[in-house]
């Protein structure tokens, strides 16, 4: 079975990666993933705040109480060669991209776009295939409009992209007004590709204690929805690579996606549950699905449902969603 | 040969620079102020410097000095080249090996930071005392007075120590060089290596023990042999002046610096000469050139080469014409018959006179000695006048003091503070800043910026103040086209920063201002604002030098830069631009490329941040116009209330205003006994946010006041009635707990003591239904409450203590109504210590004596000028003292003995005057049991009546018997130190006493590392965690304290933490304390030096806890004895893993950062001790009560016969 796939330039072998997650940190978990069948890998998201607060931290910890008394005018020894969380995280990436066949695609996530070039530069440097932008952003100041918010996206998409010349894919969420024309604007400031869609970690409250909980759900395959509907909505409309993320539970959803318009297929939270080998399963269950139904390579299904292809094209409008209610109402009486 | 090259650099660093490369092994021990010598040491391997040779030299850290002494010996007679660097009781805990190494002829090198020996108090500051100690081992002693000096006679000792044979001792004045900062011109290595010939190196290791030609050393010698033997030496001995001077001569060669073993300067034809050594020559050439430039005939001798004593190259130096010669001595012998180098001198002048026989001088000049700078204390060119002055008098006072007022003695030599000889080339700053604040970091920053101008000398000099929270420090730096040599503080300064606007209240910061000075202030006031808020008399003193006046908002502009509360940057920019000491453009683009250098590998953030911060600095730094007139008459606020005790206001107020040095002689307590709780009296304002009391909120559990390091968190019930005089605003709410209607319960803080470390907050389970981040008690801005809760402070301390009889000593919330009796320590903010010492102060303090070993809680337990160790309303409290670092276990077994030998003889007495006191009495205080505290206030009363009856009885047994009738209340014997006590230095004593078997309680403040000389590595420090000494990680897991005491079977062992545990905390101090054998209690102490965040000390403690780090435990062999498993394990099986703890701990996470593969095995490693020692644990403490059924049976036996 053919399966090969072209996204963002790269040649895969395959259509499923491995995103961005604690399972891909380090050499030795990308080695794994890659000896289980991974087409590429995306290391986990450099956090911008999470640097700089670290390298903040850090300095103020290890300063406390400096120069205050004669007797310790320190109380650590001096950090000859120290890594802040960046020099780790590129060494990583060095060592895997020179240990791993497969593309590896370093991963930022940030705010701001003076904080983005210099992290760019150096996952470019350290031998990135690609850099994946996870642009997370709540605009919890009610005096940014959504204008305001979309134009910090795309100035941040151009900072980056101006300064690298890898392939950039940015990874955001589906709440904008407008997501396709918010599609469409981040390709021409510069996206080689988006990644659907960014599950944003939504806060939960311990009833209890009276704090925030801050747990993480992993993704089920029921949240495919969002990403299958704007797959299918963006396929061959925007010159750009496409990869779906979250919700595959098994190689149907991978199916659904390839069918929407997806070039490739992302994956974390099988992989958490299953365990690395899982990716090989997906893949497998992939090419067996396809070769039942004798399709002949990957890019036979790639798109078959989107809505260029789809021969009720309003079935993605508003009429798709009254028409499921109606259905849902239908089963609760009936 | 390579260029030399400057740098601007401490005279320890200078020193180091020259063992480190000139020595293969290194043994260390820390001590002020030799510490940062073996730290750099220990830096430059771990960086893999090489020294002359091209090997890495190895630095290894000690249990004491006495191990290192042990260790260098043996590397030495191995043919090591070795070194080390100490100080004070450092160095005479080497002297039993320093006889042995000189007296085998070894080449070997010591550098000391030399410093004061602990007698009527302990002082970590510099003279000649430990040095002057071992002046009779047979070491050459050869002493530099700069860190240039220090750097160049650092190689002149390793190379004479080759050449001679003898080992030498190289000393320089601590503080005034070791810490000095000051352009130092560095030795090539060719120079080095050219000094050290390899045929001598090789000699030396052919010389070290070897199985290849084996020989015999260390013999016992009798009658016969060992006096000759003993005198083998002297050629060697001989030989060293001519060695000495003949490498100087080479050294000068190459340096073009010469140096003689006695240097003179002045007139040679002085009639006065003054003959001294160490810094005090640098000030004493600085004044000459003054005096002789105004016609007087007056000359300075300093000595280098103190041993051996070389008489000829003394009597060659000294002009024929001096008619008077005034020999100063940085130390003290009391009873002899003058100090060493005085003594020295006359005998040497004797001896030549006599050896001359009739060509002898017709009037031979007069000799006396006099004594200086004890303790750092300042010695200025007003005294070395003073001197002069004294030598022109007919009969000069001999054996005197100068630089204090001794007006018991009156040895002292009066002197004119106001004679000032700063000369004018030489610009002057000060710049008083807060401890936190990064004043000294950004000082010492400037002093390298401009140290690295050619043509242009820089100096620091930093003085610190003797808490470790809201700590004053005061940097002096002098900058000028000539090397600087004043070695004191500057008196008359062209610059003054002034860092914190509450210091211009409370301190004399324009005492030492030039006219026409500059005078920065940090002010969140405006220019045209802030001059109604100057002191009058600051106001005055601005008009009256004429004194321009400048403010910025150096904390609005860092606060806005991101900085938070770090304003070093600011300030230096704004010092930059004011002072004119290099082009302001030059010196901003200094600053930023230093910015870049310091910051850069901390990430570009804290870089960009401090750019900004410099750029904004310019922008906030206005000038004040001052106006011709003060607008206030008032002074500075005093140091003490007025209702502070008559010692406290005379002297401690004076101590505490910075004015010690006026104190004289007979202010002075003769034998180092101090008033206890005079933390009390000190008026201190240290946060700007304070913990204020919800009533409505608050259960009343005590958490909060239990977990306060600085004991400013109080309650108090009393009856409702007493709220009538509250002031308004006072707070109270019902006492908890059924049947006490009239009684309110109030919560109060000591507002002033306050450190703002939120640790109560932080400990309050209490919080608001309807606000989630509001406790029962929250911090809150200090400054409108400020004289609401100082009233409320001031009525709360009229309510009565707890009766002590109806507190439930057994819960949290009962001992917070116990009195603390140690307060308002001078520790860290936050401190995981003092917790348990004000626990044990509660518990136990009114009949507890304490001794304390050398460390922070003797610095913030003892540090002058005020202590926190207190008074109840009775007058009884904590007995305190502290002895040495390596001896406290036994010196609180002292306390022990005399407790039950007292005890012993009131016992005898009462029943050999039974039938006066009468028997009912007499039985009652021999059997009464004192187990709980209701029980010990009868026998108080018991006490009381006895004295009572005593006092009607007229025999020496009655007078006896009253004064030892205090022991027959049982007395709490508390040993307290840190874990470099406990598990290092002072672990052979602490062993020993718990051997013993007496009643004495050993609490160990473990905070994993020697926390007081700043964070080097010690046998409690856990495995992966990194310290100074172990920057690679600890590679071996923390020793097992607990399981070493366990092993004697009838030792009280608890390990609690706080944080974690406060119950069990509390039970394992009562049962240890009840216990009638010794205990031992180790108590996990966050610290500053962990790298945590302060504010969740006590949740990091509970981390160690869960983590199985620290597992709370206790063994108690009463159950033993009846039989029963005494092993009690207090927490459970660990629930999280260690990373989650050690991931909150910078010297954890540093490793991570420096090297991630060995902090990922060391930190699998630690994961898999802790599982094993978990497993031995649980093994222990589930034993069945079967196991010990015979120790209990045998009991009972014992018991039955």
């Amino acid at each position: 079975m053919d399966m090969r796939t072209e996204y963002l330039g790269l040649q895969l072998a395959h259509p499923i990666i491995a995103s961005a997650s604690p399972i891909t940190a380090s050499v030795d978990d990308i080695r794994r993933l890659e000896d289980a069948g991974a087409a590429a890998i995306v290391m986990p998201s450099l956090f911008e705040e999470q640097l700089r607060q670290e390298a903040m931290a850090m300095d103020r910890l290890m300063a406390a109480g400096e120069e205050s008394f004669a007797e310790a005018t320190s109380y650590f020894p001096p950090v000859a060669d120290s890594h802040g969380g960046l020099d780790r995280y590129l060494e990583t990436l060095r060592q895997a991209s020179e240990a791993a066949d497969i593309p590896i695609i370093g991963s930022l996530n940030g705010i701001s776009a003076e904080g983005w070039v210099g992290y760019a530069t150096g996952v470019e440097s350290a031998g990135a295939s690609a850099i994946e932008l996870n642009v997370y952003y709540i605009p919890a100041d009610l005096a940014e409009s959504g204008q305001d918010v979309e134009q910090r996206y795309i100035d941040v998409v151009r900072a980056v992209k101006s300064s690298v010349s890898v392939p950039l894919a940015v990874k955001v969420g589906p709440y904008f007004s407008a997501f396709g024309h918010m599609a469409r604007e981040l390709v021409l400031a510069g996206a080689d590709g988006l990644v659907l869609f960014n599950r944003f970690y939504q806060p939960d409250y311990d009833i209890d204690k009276l704090e925030i909980a801050r747990t993480l759900e992993l993704s089920a395959a029921g949240e495919i929805r969002p990403g299958l509907l704007w797959i299918a909505l963006l396929y061959g409309r925007l010159g750009a690579s496409l990869a779906a993320t979250t919700g595959v539970e098994d190689y149907r959803q991978v199916v659904k996606y390839l069918m929407a318009g997806a070039d490739v297929v992302m994956t974390t939270s099988s992989l958490l549950r299953q365990g690395a080998g899982f990716i090989g399963q997906l893949r497998d269950g992939l090419s067996h699905w396809l070769l039942e139904r004798d399709y002949g390579q990957v890019d036979d299904v790639r798109g078959c449902m989107s809505l260029d292809r789809v021969p009720d094209a309003s079935a993605y409008e508003r009429a798709n969603y009254i028409r499921i209610l109606e259905e849902f109402e239908l089963a609760a009486t009936g | 040969m390579s260029e030399p090259r400057s740098v601007t650099i401490e005279g320890n660093e200078a020193a180091a620079y020259i063992a480190y490369r000139c020595s293969e092994i290194c043994a260390i021990y820390p001590i002020t102020p030799s510490t940062p010598m073996g730290e750099m040491a220990d830096q430059w391997a771990n960086q893999k410097t090489p020294n002359v040779w091209g090997h890495v030299p190895v630095i290894t850290q000690m249990q004491s000095e006495g191990g290192v002494a042990g260790a260098f010996h043996g590397a030495v007679q191995s043919g090591g080249l070795t070194t080390t660097f100490t100080a004070s009781q450092g160095l005479l805990l080497m002297i039993p090996n320093m006889y042995k190494i000189a007296g085998e002829l070894t080449a070997a090198v010591f550098h000391v930071a030399a410093r004061s020996l602990a007698a009527q108090g302990l002082s970590i500051f510099g003279d000649h005392q430990d040095v002057m100690a071992v002046r009779g081992t047979g070491f050459a002693m050869l002493c530099s007075s700069s860190p240039q000096e220090a750097h160049d006679l650092a190689l002149v000792v390793h190379a004479a120590t080759l050449e001679s044979r003898v080992p030498f001792l190289h000393f320089f004045d601590g503080f005034r060089t070791s810490h000095e900062i000051n352009r130092v011109e560095l030795i090539p290595d060719e120079t080095i290596r050219d000094l050290m010939p390899d045929d001598l190196v090789i000699a030396h290791r052919h010389r070290g023990l070897s199985p290849e030609r084996p020989v015999i050393r260390g013999t016992s010698q009798n009658p016969d042999v060992y006096f000759q033997a003993r005198e083998t030496v002297n050629p060697y001995h001989q030989s060293v002046p001519s060695v000495v001077q003949g490498i100087m001569d080479r050294l000068a060669g190459s340096t073009g610096r010469p140096y003689r073993l006695f240097e003179y300067y002045g007139d040679p034809e002085a009639e006065r000469v003054i003959v001294l050594m160490g810094s005090g020559a640098e000030t004493a050439r600085e004044t000459l050139d003054r005096l002789t430039s105004e016609g007087e005939k007056v000359g300075v001798l300093q000595v280098r080469l103190f041993r051996p004593f070389s008489a000829a190259h003394f009597i060659d130096a000294l002009p024929k014409t001096a008619k008077a010669i005034a020999v100063l001595d940085r130390t003290k012998e009391p009873g002899s018959a003058g100090e060493p180098l005085y003594q020295d001198v006359v005998t040497c002048l004797a001896e030549a006179r006599a050896e001359a026989g009739g060509e002898a001088q017709s009037d031979p000049p007069r000799v006396v000695g006099g004594r200086y700078g004890l303790s750092s204390k300042e010695f200025t060119p007003a005294m070395i006048r003073a001197v002069f002055e004294e030598l022109d008098r007919p009969a000069p006072l001999n054996h005197f003091t100068v630089g204090i007022n001794d007006d018991i003695g009156h040895t002292s030599l009066p002197f004119d503070p106001e004679y000032v000889i700063e000369s004018d080339e030489t610009y002057r700053a000060i710049f008083f800043g807060l401890g936190a604040d990064g004043t000294v970091g950004a000082n010492k920053n400037s002093i390298k910026i401009i140290g690295e101008e050619p043509g242009i000398h820089a100096q620091g000099y930093f003085v610190y103040d003797s808490k470790k929270s809201g700590s004053q420090t005061i940097s002096h730096l002098r900058f000028g086209p000539r090397p600087i040599r004043s070695t004191y503080l500057i008196q008359a300064a062209n610059f003054i920063g002034c860092h914190q606007f509450s210091f211009v209240q409370t301190t004399d910061v324009l005492r030492d201002a030039a006219p026409g000075a500059v005078f920065l202030l940090n002010s969140h006031y405006r220019p045209d604002e802030v001059w109604d808020r100057l002191p009058g008399t600051v106001q005055q003193r601005i008009i009256d030098l004429g004194i321009r006046f400048h403010v910025i908002d150096a904390y609005g502009v860092a606060r806005a830069a991101g900085l938070g509360r770090r304003i070093n940057t600011v300030m230096q920019v704004a010092f930059f631009a004011l002072s004119g000491v290099l082009p302001r453009d030059k010196a901003i683009s200094r600053i930023k490329s230093a910015i870049e250098k310091s910051y850069r590998r901390k990430g570009d953030a804290i870089v960009e941040q401090n750019f900004a911060a410099v750029d904004t600095a310019l922008a906030g730094l206005q000038a004040v116009e001052v106006p011709r007139q003060a607008s206030r008459d008032d002074a500075l606020s005093s140091a003490v209330p007025e209702a502070a005790p008559a010692f406290v206001q005379e002297v401690t107020a004076t101590m505490i205003a910075g004015r010690g040095d006026e104190l004289p002689v007979s202010a002075l307590p003769a034998d180092g006994t101090w008033p206890s709780g005079t933390s009390n009296w000190e008026r201190r304002d240290l946060s700007p946010e304070i913990p204020v009391w919800r009533p409505d909120l608050c259960i009343q559990c005590g958490n909060c006041a239990l977990v306060c390091p600085h004991s400013v968190i109080r309650a108090r019930f009393y009856h409702e009635s007493r709220l009538d005089d509250a002031p308004e605003g006072f707070r109270s709410a019902p006492l908890h707990g059924r049947g006490f209607p009239e009684i309110r319960y109030t919560l109060q803080v000591a507002v002033g003591h306050c450190t703002g470390c939120t640790l109560c907050v932080d400990a309050c389970p209490a919080r608001s239904p309807d606000e989630p981040n509001i406790r029962a008690i929250n911090m809150e801005d200090k400054a409108p409450l400020l004289e609401l809760e100082r009233n409320n402070l001031e009525f709360f301390r009229t309510l009565p203590e707890a009766d002590r009889g109806r507190v439930d000593f057994s819960t949290v919330r009962g001992v917070q109504h116990l009195t603390p009796l140690f307060e308002f320590p001078g520790a860290c903010s936050g401190c995981g210590e003092t917790p348990y010492l004000k626990l044990m102060s509660q518990l136990f303090g009114d009949r507890a004596a304490i001794a304390n070993a050398t460390g922070c809680s003797s610095i913030y337990g003892g540090n002058l000028p005020t202590t926190p160790w207190a008074k109840n309303e009775e007058g009884r409290g904590p007995a305190w003292s502290n002895s040495l670092f390596e001896d406290n276990s036994e010196f609180g077994f002292g306390f022990r003995l005399t407790a039950d030998t007292q005890r012993k003889q009131a016992e005898t007495l009462l029943l050999r005057l039974v039938d006066q006191i009468g028997p009912e009495l007499v039985e009652e205080l021999l059997e009464a049991p004192q187990d709980e505290e209701s029980e010990i206030l009868l026998q108080r009363d018991r006490v009381a009546e006895l004295r009572t009856r005593l006092e009607k009885l007229d025999s020496p047994d009655a007078r006896h018997l009253e004064s030892v009738a205090e022991q027959l209340v049982r007395r709490s014997i508390w040993i307290v130190g840190g874990d470099g006590w406990a598990y290092d230095i002072g672990y052979g004593g602490l062993d020993h006493v718990l051997s013993l078997g007496r009643n004495i309680n050993i609490l160990v403040l473990d905070t994993e590392v020697y926390s007081n000389t700043g964070g080097q590595v010690s046998k409690a420090t856990p495995l992966a965690a990194v310290a100074k000494f172990a920057a690679g990680g600890k590679p071996t897991p923390k020793k097992d304290l607990a399981m070493q005491a366990i092993a004697y079977g009838n030792v009280y062992v608890a390990r609690v933490a706080m944080g974690a545990n406060p119950q069990q905390t509390l039970l394992a101090f009562r049962e240890a304390e009840r216990y009638p054998g010794p205990s031992l209690i180790l108590a996990y102490s966050h610290c500053i030096a962990h790298g945590i965040d302060m504010r969740f000390g006590m949740r990091q403690q509970k981390l160690a806890v869960t983590s199985g780090h620290w597992p709370l435990m206790r063994y108690n062999p009463v159950l033993r004895n009846e039989g029963r498993n005494p092993f009690m394990l207090d927490s459970q099986r660990p629930r999280a893993s260690l990373k989650d703890y050690a991931e909150r701990e910078i010297r954890y996470r540093v490793l991570a950062s420096t090297n991630p593969q060995n902090a990922e095995r060391l930190m699998a490693l630690a994961q898999e001790d802790i599982v094993v020692r978990w497993g031995v644990y649980e093994e222990m403490a589930t034993r069945g009560d079967a196991a010990f059924h015979f120790a209990g049976a045998a009991k009972e036996a014992r018991r039955d016969a």
